[in-house]
């Protein structure tokens, strides 16, 4: 029987795995092992910012591990969207870690860097050419939009790490990756199904998730074969079953029918999940609609402001109830105080918890029903001096409020910091979310092989 | 017999979550196929209350879909402000649900 075995031994690198787990993997023969280093849950600051969502000691623990297993066994391994948005100091921030681990560990292989920082002259380009459309609910891109942006990606699919696999990499360190991809690209070269290895790379990419106990620190096996695949966690502990494996297909995406990558559409609406035995459960009828043209997913992140902000409770009854009061006499206070500046420089935020801390506009429940709240003053302004200034005189303003009926005439909030206000630094938001038509991905991805 | 039956003892899994930076998607996933599939009779989940529950536009649901393999009922609308952005309160999308947990279905015993 045909049979190819992807290990994934943890959903977000430097999230943690335990050893046993991993070794038990091991026992089964893996023919690859890949992990998924990023992605855009964070928020946009990883991006722009250019930092990572997890540790460096613990990207080397979990790296260690999965370098070192796929050096003595003589698989590949794979990462992917590295650093956390894979730009390139994401890219070399890993390359650093993997060259220190394999110092320490003696170890030698030929790895792949796969390149998928953006250029802003190419992107301006295609552009020009009318080859950029928004990705979902976002406006037409700008030569502004891209021009703002600190860091652009593309998000690269299977093409880039069979052509690395192919190159001879033992060791893929990718940056911006589309989830499936590294657990979907040595199946894919080797002759496999594509529609059913994409849809095994979406159960693999989050560790043991799809599996009960669910966790993303644990370890998956994917069993691909001609016509369907089967997956079971590797910790004894766990098992999947199809309701669990059935959940993660629809797991943080739009649609639950289809899984849209790169490569095309992954038509999910004719699926089958059984139980294949205890703690393993049994996909097919995954498909793969190829596309027509290739459209690859952009990504970038501007920019916007500087936050302060300052965290305080209410606990007097009194001025809970006149809470929208108070924020309304502050907003009004500083408007006059700042006179000077326009009012386009900054913005004031109530984060009322309690209230609609939580949901903000979409909160059903109009009534305080609390005996406290916890306020956050938030300002973003066009620089931090600004922030601050705006920060401080609406904390003081708030603080001492003479608001109806006060008879707690020494202060309004209760701080549980000294000091109160908090700058946070630069606000950034993800201006590119778009794809771009390209002939080839080469365009966008470039392959550097490195001797370690 | 009919009698209203809170959503929460139908369910398996109740969340939201990102789906990508500008949408928030929502799973409901029941216990089991019989039980689905008389929620999906009743057409008490639609589109229309996705839209009534957390007051928007219909146009911002974006999708709603009944998944039979995983009796599940998905719905993605369109984020309030884009993930981590100024006006942010739940940069993962994770906390957004609780209005689904209201819902009452008429059910036959």
């Amino acid at each position: 029987m045909k049979e190819i075995r992807v290990l994934s031994p943890v959903g977000m690198l430097g999230y943690g795995f335990p050893a046993e787990s991993f070794q038990k993997g091991l026992e089964k023969k893996p023919h690859v092992i890949a992990a998924d280093a990023g992605s855009t849950d964070a928020g946009p600051h990883k991006l722009g910012a250019g930092v990572g969502i997890v540790s460096k000691e613990a990207t080397k623990k979990d790296l260690t591990l999965m370098l070192t297993a796929g050096y003595e066994h003589k698989i590949p391994v794979i990462i992917g969207s590295a650093g956390g948005s894979g730009a390139e100091v994401h890219l070399n921030w890993t390359l650093k870690i993997v060259k220190e681990i394999a110092k320490e560990k003696n170890l030698h292989f030929k790895m792949a860097l796969i390149h998928a920082e953006v250029e802003k002259a190419y992107l301006k380009k295609k552009l020009a050419q009318g080859k950029i459309k928004p990705l979902g609910p976002v406006p037409e891109l700008t030569a502004k939009d891209i021009e703002e942006a600190t860091r652009i990606v593309a998000v690269m699919g299977v093409h880039s790490h069979i052509k690395a696999l192919e190159m001879g990499a033992e060791v893929i360190i990718a940056g911006r990756s589309n989830d499936p991809a590294m657990f979907a690209a040595l199946p894919i070269k080797e002759g496999y199904d594509p529609g059913l290895a994409l849809h095994l790379g979406k159960i693999l990419e989050c560790g043991a998730m799809a599996s009960t106990p669910g966790t993303t620190s644990d370890c998956m096996m994917g069993y691909l074969r001609e016509d369907y695949f089967i997956v079971e966690p590797t910790n004894p502990l766990r098992k999947c079953i199809p309701s669990t494996v059935a959940a993660h297909t629809l797991y943080e995406k739009s649609s639950p029918l289809h899984i849209i990558g790169p490569e095309g559409v992954v038509d999910v609406t004719g699926c089958k999940f059984e139980q294949y035995s205890e703690r393993a459960v049994k996909v097919s009828g995954s498909k793969l609609k190829k596309s027509k043209t290739i459209n690859i997913k952009l990504e970038g992140a501007s920019k916007v402001a500087y936050r302060t902000i300052c965290i305080a409770g209410v606990r007097d009854p009194i001025m809970i109830k006149q809470i929208d009061e108070c924020e309304r006499h502050v907003r009004k206070t500083v408007l006059a105080y700042f006179n000077d500046i326009s009012p386009e420089d900054y913005r004031l935020i109530f984060h009322i918890y309690g209230k609609n801390g939580v949901m903000g506009e979409l909160e059903p429940q109009k009534e305080i029903t609390s005996h406290e709240l916890c306020l956050i003053l938030e300002v973003v302004a066009k620089d931090q001096e600004l922030a601050n200034t705006i920060c401080a005189f609406a904390r003081s303003t708030l603080m001492h409020y003479s608001y109806q009926g006060r008879i707690a005439t020494a202060g309004n909030l209760a701080f549980p910091y000294a000091p109160s206000d908090i700058p946070t630094g630069a606000v950034y938001k993800f201006n590119i979310h778009h794809l771009v038509e390209v002939d080839d991905p080469d365009e966008l991805f470039s392959i550097e092989m490195v001797e370690v | 017999m009919t009698k209203e039956v809170s959503i929460v003892d139908l369910v398996k899994v109740i969340r939201s979550k990102n789906a990508g930076p500008f949408e928030l998607t929502f799973d409901i996933i029941f216990k089991d196929k019989l039980t689905y599939e008389k929620v999906k009779k009743s057409k008490v989940i639609t589109k229309e209350l996705i839209a009534k529950l957390y007051h928007i536009p219909i146009e911002k649901v974006l999708y709603f879909v009944e998944f039979d393999p995983a009796n599940a009922i998905k719905a993605t609308i369109v984020r309030p402000v884009d993930s981590g952005s100024i006006g942010e309160t739940d940069v993962y999308g994770a906390q957004q649900h609780a209005p689904l947990l209201g819902i009452k279905i008429p059910y036959e015993e």
